[in-house]
């Protein structure tokens, strides 16, 4: 039997990324990572800022999301986010922008903790990768 | 009759209007294809979203302790429109259909004798309501300067729109676009977003048993005001390219029309002339009779 399965990623904009030869995915799910292999019961969980980490036959692939929510159901991982960057072709500058209005965000009087924590979570991830 | 030189300038007024037309037709029915690509290309993401949401409003058990925004405030005295439409004219019936189609609802909800306030986005639905319903408009937004329709953009209406809905500004929250049918269809929708309907319950109900991380719902109160954004996104969508085919299909008729002026104007253009010749002739003629 094969450890494959497929997983799709879509952004608003459009069909991110489409494969069918994956063999685990790591993505940040709010209460912490979690790993995807086949046969994983039906899941449904959101994400925070973070990278999913997607191993395939082909290889390894690293992307950053800013936020998103996953279902894995019968062998299909959706993967539903707002802001999705590739690491392989990332854009400096763009980290900085992302990083600049988050900071300037956590800045402000107003925020809960919660979203203080994803804030948090964010530039740490920003950092890592820039 | 109009003198030769008037007919002449019609004929060449006329033709340059023409070329405007047509070139904008062009234009629109380039933009026509980007707009139904993104709109095609954006439908997976709010499909996929709409199924999850489905799923976890099934895994719900406690009805009562649903989130707000999924059950609603539980009255229904203010309603609050977001009315979209383009913010550049020259489109035919689209800015119209719309504003006819929430005419008919506001009219109904102050029949009512509850609240109504309206958001418009787009500045031309903004210049047709505000003349009415100008007390009403509580917020207008305009996304002039975003060549294409992206999700930010929706994001910020649909903040908005969830950070009125958590100061108890309103009950019930309904959208009205312009649905994409084809390039000379374009059905005006209104759709609801708060509370959120769930007709399709029962025949969606596969009993999935789903395992949740962190809870359902508070899985759900992260998710509801996406999916509001979502809507919104896929609302813009669809009006973008309704607008572009709209705005086509109207520019395909007035290069048309203007076409067939020109020729009525070119055949009395030929008329005139030849009956000033005519008339010249004869007066030369009967000149040469006289003597």
């Amino acid at each position: 039997m094969s450890e494959e399965y497929s997983v799709e990623i879509v952004n608003p904009e459009k069909s991110f990324l489409s494969k069918n030869d994956v063999t685990e995915v790591v993505v940040p799910a709010f209460e912490g990572e979690i790993g995807i292999l086949k046969d994983h019961i039906s899941i449904i969980s959101f994400l925070k800022p973070g990278i999913i980490k997607i191993f395939s036959k082909s290889g390894e692939e690293s992307f950053y999301v800013n936020d998103g929510i996953i279902e894995f159901k019968d062998n299909n991982l959706s993967i539903l986010t707002s802001l999705i960057l590739n690491l392989k072709d990332i854009d400096k500058e763009k980290i900085s922008e992302i990083q600049k209005s988050a900071e300037e965000e956590l800045n402000k009087a107003d925020i809960n903790d919660q979203e203080r924590y994803l804030l948090d979570q964010k530039l740490e991830v920003l950092r890592s990768i820039n | 009759m109009a003198s030769l030189d008037d007919l002449k300038k019609r004929i060449s007024s006329v033709k340059s209007t023409q070329k405007i037309t047509k070139a904008m037709k062009m234009v629109a029915a380039a933009k026509l294809r980007r707009a139904q690509e993104s709109a095609e290309k954006g439908r997976p993401y709010s499909d996929k979203m709409n199924n999850i949401i489905l799923n976890l409003s099934n895994g719900i058990s406690d009805i009562d302790n649903a989130p707000k925004l999924l059950s609603g405030t539980g009255e229904d005295k203010v309603h609050l429109c977001v009315v979209m439409t383009s913010d550049r004219g020259l489109c035919g019936g689209f800015n119209t259909n719309i504003i006819k189609k929430a005419k008919l609802y506001f009219q109904k909800i102050l029949d009512e004798g509850k609240t109504l306030k309206i958001i418009t986005v787009g500045t031309k639905g903004y210049d047709q309501l505000k003349r009415l319903y100008g007390d009403n408009i509580i917020e207008r937004i305009s996304f002039k300067e975003s060549k294409n329709v992206n999700y930010f953009d929706a994001d910020k209406v649909g903040k908005i729109v969830i950070e009125k809905f958590d100061k108890k500004e309103f009950d019930v929250c309904a959208i009205f676009y312009n649905q994409f049918k084809n390039v000379i269809t374009q059905i005006p929708q209104e759709q609801q977003i708060i509370p959120l309907k769930t007709s399709e319950k029962e025949e969606n109900s596969s009993e999935d048993n789903y395992e949740f991380e962190p809870e359902e719902d508070e899985i759900l109160s992260n998710l509801l005001p996406k999916n509001i954004s979502t809507q919104i996104f896929k609302a813009m969508l669809e009006n973008s390219a309704s607008e572009q085919g709209s705005r086509m299909s109207a520019m395909d008729n007035a290069t048309r029309n203007a076409g067939e002026m020109v020729d009525k104007l070119t055949i009395e253009y030929n008329r005139s002339r030849q009956a000033a010749i005519t008339k010249e002739l004869i007066e030369i003629i009967s000149g040469a009779e006289s003597l």
